[in-house]
């Protein structure tokens, strides 16, 4: 078969909702393109371990600290499912780490803000995790089958993590006129942010196209975008939150919640690493890294001396 | 800036959900030795109690079959009617069978 040949085929078997299994014949834009989106997933479920692991030890309460540490191990588990999807597609987790390190892979801007508060745990929650939400139950429809599994895998698990941090906005709101401020200050913060999760405009996003046609992606950004915005604004009605946009309007013939356009100089300039945390996020995980270099040597050591005494292994 | 960059070697995860069930891959997991990729494959995939059984393979023991010899490799398998049941003629009124 020529590549065009396979080309067409292979657009055949998308087209036909088929999916695509790790050895099987694919463009290499497609392959590129998914490497580059599933390895930077898995970066922005490790990476964004730690605004929340900083607040383990100042959880409010047992059951809060139960429940983050819970939610961490959740996200630490997405990071290793990705990794596994993304191995499928030929390269090994040590060069994707490389990659992160050297400036080459990224990951989802949003943890490049600071978590200030406990109401910022709240806020992270419903809306960080709610905005993932909406895009991964898009893309378990993706046409290439180990990141479809996985995202099916991690769906099921964020239910928890959105309802928690929707529940203690809830109780603040609920609280003191000071916990109510302080609830109302991290929506301010992170409101904005969250809607750029979804990147920029269709009309403004190069790759969509190819993405659309693969199936890698089977709904728009703004489409995704504006679903959330019509979950998240009632939501945020319901316990009292005000929305911090002065042109948010419910639109009665479309019947959407239409919002300011959003500041796309500051998406691009934390997507560069511009961003309050960009540093910070990136030399923690290269430390932590390279702290955990002797486990990794003992680990090899105590198995290649387990090895060459055959009596214990079992 | 980069010291051992050592990921171990990676295992393939089955996990059975309920006794008599089959074993389904569930993804892969890296770990120095296989009860290290026992426990790893425990905390990956089986959070809130999704086995009750767990294989972990070497990931480089997996043989597959490719999309690309599917028809090849399989058509034997399409020619055989006789295999079924409903390839054979039973006399009017048989029962039970
Ligand atoms: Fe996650
Ligand atoms: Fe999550």
């Amino acid at each position: 078969m020529t590549e065009d040949q396979k080309l067409i085929k292979f657009q055949q078997r998308i087209d036909a909702d088929e999916k695509i299994e790790p050895k099987d014949w694919m463009p290499e834009g497609y392959h590129k393109t998914l490497f580059r989106q599933i390895s930077q997933h898995a970066h922005s479920e490790i990476i964004g371990m730690q605004p929340e692991a900083n607040w383990v030890l100042r959880a409010p309460s047992l059951r809060a600290k139960k429940i983050l540490l819970a939610k961490i191990q959740d996200e630490a588990g997405h990071g290793l499912y990705l990794y596994s999807a993304a191995e499928t597609l030929g390269l090994d987790r040590s060069e994707m780490i490389d990659m992160l390190h050297k400036g080459k892979a990224k990951y989802s801007s949003i943890f490049n803000y600071p978590v200030l508060t406990w109401a910022d745990i709240g806020a992270v929650g419903w809306l960080v995790d709610g905005a993932a939400i909406v895009n991964q139950t898009m893309l378990a429809k993706c046409s290439y089958g180990p990141y479809a599994r996985a995202m099916l895998r991690i769906c099921k698990e964020e239910g928890f993590h959105q309802r928690q941090g929707y529940e203690i906005m809830a109780k603040m709101m609920n609280g003191t006129e000071a916990q109510k401020e302080m609830a109302q200050d991290a929506m301010n913060r992170w409101w904005e942010p969250s809607l750029m999760m979804f990147g920029p405009h269709d009309t403004d996003s190069p790759n969509s196209k190819d993405s659309m046609q693969w199936k890698i992606k089977v709904e728009s950004n703004d489409r995704l975008r504006q679903r959330f915005i019509d979950r998240t604004v009632e939501q945020a009605h319901h316990i009292g939150l005000k929305v911090p946009d002065a042109n948010l309007k419910y639109n009665k013939e479309t019947l959407h919640w239409e919002t300011s356009d959003i500041n796309w100089e500051e998406f691009k300039n934390v997507v560069n690493g511009n961003g309050p945390c960009n540093h910070q996020r990136l030399s923690h995980h290269i430390k932590c890294h390279n702290e955990g270099q002797w486990v990794r040597e003992a680990a090899l050591a105590f198995e290649a001396k387990q090895m060459s005494n055959p009596a214990t292994i079992k | 800036m980069e010291i051992n960059n050592n990921q171990f070697p990676q295992w393939e995860v089955f996990i059975q959900t309920k006794s008599g069930s089959p074993f389904e891959h569930a993804g892969s997991v890296h770990a120095a030795d296989k009860k290290m990729a026992l426990q790893n494959a425990r905390d990956t995939y089986t959070r809130r109690n999704e086995g009750r059984s767990l294989w972990v393979v070497p990931t480089d023991c997996i043989v597959a079959t490719t999309r690309d010899e599917e028809e090849e490799f399989f058509d034997p398998s399409l020619d055989k009617t006789y295999r079924k049941p409903n390839f054979y003629k039973m006399p009017k009124g048989t029962n039970n069978l």
